[in-house]
């Protein structure tokens, strides 16, 4: 993984393994920590690599030199989400494992990616999700930003790339509540994206019989010169201390509208003290 | 003595709603400063001295031109100044980022989300889209926390006096990404969704027509809320969304207008005190979350609604 990027970019995107928001999700066990089951490619780093997919049709496609690496930290299991991301249509992937990591919190996890990204880098763009859908803190992409001191473009709801005389550059539009921000940098950059930049694609019958042949390079922390102890739970800077299944709520009175729902409605909001 | 301090964005002519519950709950925990990268108003500034804050940290150099990794290199800087155990923000994606950067910075484990907090700086918030409770200890001396608006109750402000400012000196910034423009969004006059004690969403059921949740909404002194069928499809801002990928909500009442009830859309409202389901589909998910459902249609139930609370004189 060591060729020059002036033949094209380097794109790396972070996928995430995670529970599938579909079924009920647990925290369980005796660190508190997610329960791995029914999981899948977080949705939300879909449109990620949807987006580095696009970037590199922009500029030149299959023959221009560019390279997309879809890359994970996680247990045995996580290397899912890199299949699926070759079935997507990214060109390699990268699989860090490792007992240690066990119970990272978003700062152990942007400790040990930091690493993992300098390891088997340099990349001109590292994509990300805008929150992983278990953790959903949004955390990560800021923090690899910070670490890596490159530059942060996150919440990007568009993306576009411009070669420039030496090397590129990039611009992104960014929502904010009351206000929309233009956002322009050099590369290489972190840029995290939200669900409004694209429409994902699926994999199709070629893209997963392509995706047999191609390579997931699997590392431990070792690989990348971080110590046990920097991550995981002894490496993590929060701990939970509880955790409680809410209870469901009840479901409550169903009625169906003969005319007068509206009045009955607001009934219930009198009833409720609402109004 | 417990030193707290409250980070403060996009400072307006007076304190936000927000802020004054940051203020009060820092006020609960120790001694309050505050770091303000933007230039504030004087009746701003006399606001923030009001809830009992002495200091206001101000960066020596602008920080907002470049995204979040300004204000997060200051944040850390007035933390170390300031002495700070505890640094509190708002929970906006953004005050979320810079929370994130100044934990790696100052070495301070970040939580996020957070609806409570004990006198021991245990954080409880809601994990998995609502559906569990966490309890979270930072392990670091210092600790950053962001909260969310309505967890606590603003305490009633004291004196209006302006606290003093010390400037903070920020350093070389690594390469970060500039901001090269800005456009405002139109102000929609009703009450900011994160903050509303009422909030009427539509979904695709409103087929383009947003005017009879408008209407009921201000019957009520509410907010307008959307799922993603409804921004995605251009009828109402992007903003407005609620759900997994758009605002996460929690109001006295949440009125659920021509939406199916979705994961995504769950995740965003299903801690509501009390929601109201109106669906023509009587197999629609969101009747399983409903307290109060009523299988039909909108254009006649909401208008009728609207009509009885005026005629109450409510
Ligand atoms: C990664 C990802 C993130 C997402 N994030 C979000 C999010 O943040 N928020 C969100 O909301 N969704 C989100 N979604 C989308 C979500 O999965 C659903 O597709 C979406 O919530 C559906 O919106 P809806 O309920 O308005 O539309 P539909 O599912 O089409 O439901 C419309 C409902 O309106 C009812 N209806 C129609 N006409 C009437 C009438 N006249 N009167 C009464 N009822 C009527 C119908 O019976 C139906 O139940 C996300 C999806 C993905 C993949
Ligand atoms: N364990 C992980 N492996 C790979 N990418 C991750 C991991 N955790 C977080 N990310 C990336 O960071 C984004 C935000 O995650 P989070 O900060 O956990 O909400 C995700 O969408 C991913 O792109």
């Amino acid at each position: 993984m060591d060729e020059a990027t002036a033949d094209g970019l380097r794109i790396a995107v972070l996928v995430k393994h995670v529970p599938d928001a579909q079924f009920d999700r647990h925290i369980g066990g005796d660190h508190l920590t997610t329960v791995r089951s029914e999981s899948i490619l977080s949705e939300l780093d879909e449109y990620a690599l949807e987006a580095a997919l696009q970037l590199v049709e922009a500029h030149g496609g299959a023959g221009a030199g560019h390279r997309i690496t879809a890359i994970t930290m996680g247990p045995a299991a996580a290397v899912n989400a890199v299949k699926k991301s070759l079935q997507i249509g990214v060109d390699d992937g990268v699989h860090l494992t490792d007992e240690a990591l066990f119970g990272s919190d978003a700062s152990a996890t942007s400790r040990a990616l930091a690493a993992l990204l300098e390891q088997v880098g340099p990349f001109d763009l590292i994509l990300t999700g805008m929150a992983s859908t278990d953790g959903e803190t949004s955390l990560v992409p800021a923090q690899l930003a910070e670490r890596l001191g490159l530059p942060q473009v996150t919440f990007a709801a568009s993306l576009e790339l411009t070669p420039t005389d030496d090397g590129w550059a990039l611009t992104a539009r960014r929502d904010n509540d009351t206000f929309a921000e233009t956002i322009e940098a050099p590369l290489p950059a972190l840029v995290s994206v939200t669900d409004q930049i694209n429409d994902p694609r699926y994999p199709n019958f070629k893209g997963i019989m392509a995706a047999k042949k191609k390579q997931i390079q699997v590392l431990s922390l070792a690989d990348c010169g971080v110590q046990a102890d920097e991550v995981g739970l002894p490496g993590s800077w929060t701990r939970v201390e509880a955790a409680e299944p809410r209870p469901p709520r009840s479901q409550g009175v169903i009625i169906t509208d003969e005319g007068d729902a509206g009045i009955r409605l607001v009934d219930f909001l009198a009833g409720q003290k609402l109004l | 003595m417990t030193t707290v301090l409250v980070f403060l964005d996009h400072p307006g002519a007076s304190l936000a709603k927000g802020e004054r519950e940051l203020l009060s709950l820092a006020g609960s925990l120790g001694d309050v400063a505050v770091a303000l990268a933007d230039d504030a108003e004087q009746t701003y500034l006399d606001g923030v001295g009001s809830y009992g804050v002495g200091e206001c940290y101000r960066p020596d150099t602008e920080v907002s031109g470049v995204l979040v990794a300004g204000k997060a290199a200051f944040l850390a800087e007035a933390a170390r100044t300031a002495a700070a155990d505890v640094v509190l923000l708002g929970n906006s994606y953004e005050a979320k980022e810079i929370a994130a950067r100044a934990g790696i910075r100052l070495e301070a484990g970040v939580v996020t989300d957070v609806v409570s907090l004990d006198g021991d700086l245990v954080a409880t918030k809601a994990d998995f889209a609502g559906s569990y409770t966490v309890d979270c200890r930072v392990t670091t001396e210092r600790a950053i926390l962001t909260v969310k608006p309505n967890s606590v109750d603003a305490a009633e402000a004291g004196t209006p006096q302006a606290p003093r400012e010390i400037r903070v000196p920020v350093g070389e910034l690594a390469p970060a990404a500039r901001i090269t423009g800005r456009v405002d969004k139109p102000v929609s006059g009703r009450p900011e969704l994160t903050e509303a004690r009422v909030i009427v969403a539509g979904g695709r059921g409103v087929d383009g027509d947003f005017g009879p949740l408008e209407e009921l909404a201000d019957a009520l002194g509410g907010a307008v809320g959307a799922s993603r069928a409804a921004t995605d499809a251009g009828w109402i801002e992007h903003s407005a969304q609620v759900g997994q990928t758009g605002k996460t909500v929690a109001p006295q009442l949440y009125v659920s207008v021509g939406i199916s009830g979705a994961v995504q859309q769950r995740a965003g409202m299903q801690t509501s005190k009390v929601i109201v389901a109106i669906n023509k589909d009587a197999d629609s998910p969101v009747f399983e979350i409903a307290d109060f459902g009523i299988v039909g249609d909108l254009f006649s139930v909401l208008p009728q609604a609207t009509e009885e609370i005026r005629k109450r004189g409510l």
